[in-house]
């Protein structure tokens, strides 16, 4: 009897507390197998954010820390500087990256500091009930946007990769999707190259993970994935931004 | 053989291994769980390929793959 895949040993037994049919497990499994091929997992220390992932500590058998809302790349900064033979990430959604922490996401690219970011798109605020977040989509329909989001009243939607794209620090900056088992394998190549970017010391790597919410977006799980790949993959195109890791 | 178990102390049923598996092997069970959800589970155990997109796209985990 061999096992061909299981539940990776960097993850901890506690059941996730994530809607059904959410991304962040999937995103949390890609991850702990990252550790576990890369055999880094005795030396990662994490960031976990404020929203839906605040209790990732639970779920990943190593140091976590819990910073302040939208935070994650400053403490991240503070934990790789200190010990430089950490591997640090800053796992972060989109209400805590792309608003209130767009300063130190810009500033920690700016500086290139050798760190891993894992960023959940899921286009609207989840832990909080569905408000309206700097990702959600025009004429999406949030708890603050309740006709839809419209661009004169709360301005368009931010495309992270492409705006960070600009900056020189940024070494490697990926988009990807985990609505079918073949984007699922796509994310974890571009986890895996973030994490091994960090290991050769590359500089700043940031990963966009598309994810669904079937629970803000009030649709059913098969909905939630056919309004991943039909209304945000046209406003967030899939791709590599920037790879610079091999130069 | 390859064969699949599911950890119905952790499945929520969400079903995106029921959709994902290009063999059609998986539904939903008649038995509730301890959670309160109608776990995923193996229907045809003769088709399976053991390809693993179950386990994949498992965002709770739940699911492991066993070839014999």
């Amino acid at each position: 009897m061999t096992i061909i895949a299981k539940k990776p040993q960097s993850l901890t037994d506690i059941p996730m507390h994530y809607c059904p049919g959410c991304g962040h497990g999937i995103v949390h499994r890609l991850m702990a197998e990252t550790f576990d091929e890369l055999n880094i997992a005795g030396r990662v220390i994490g960031v976990a954010p404020v929203g839906c992932a605040v209790f990732a500590d639970d779920y990943f058998a190593c140091d976590m820390v819990q910073g302040a809302h939208g935070r994650g790349p400053a403490i991240a900064t503070g934990i790789k500087r200190s010990k430089p033979q950490a591997i640090v990430f800053s796992y972060q959604g989109d209400g805590d990256l792309a608003s209130i922490g767009m300063a130190e996401i810009v500033h920690a690219a700016v500086r290139s500091e050798n760190i891993t970011i894992i960023f959940i798109n899921n286009a609207i605020y989840g832990m909080t009930g569905g408000q309206m977040a700097p990702t959600t989509l025009v004429g999406q329909v949030a708890t603050t946007a309740p006709k839809g989001r419209d661009p004169k009243l709360q301005g368009w939607p931010i495309n992270m990769c492409e705006m960070l794209s600009q900056i020189t620090g940024a070494k490697y900056l990926e988009r990807v999707a985990v609505d079918t088992a073949q984007h699922v394998m796509a994310a974890k190549k571009a986890i895996k190259k973030a994490f091994e970017n960090q290991v050769k010391g590359v500089g700043f790597s940031m990963v966009e993970v598309i994810s669904q919410c079937p629970t803000n977006w009030h649709a059913s799980v098969e909905q939630a994935l056919e309004f991943v790949r039909t209304q945000m993959m046209p406003q967030y195109p899939l791709g590599v931004f920037k790879d610079e890791g091999a130069k | 053989m390859p064969r699949i178990e599911v950890d119905a102390n952790r499945c929520k049923a969400c079903y995106l291994c029921v959709s994902a598996c290009p063999k059609k092997c998986l539904g939903k069970s008649k038995t509730i769980s301890k959670k309160g959800y109608f776990p995923a589970v193996m229907e045809r155990p003769e088709d399976c390929i053991g390809c693993t997109m179950c386990y994949m796209m498992c965002p709770d985990v739940a699911i492991s793959v066993i070839k014999e």
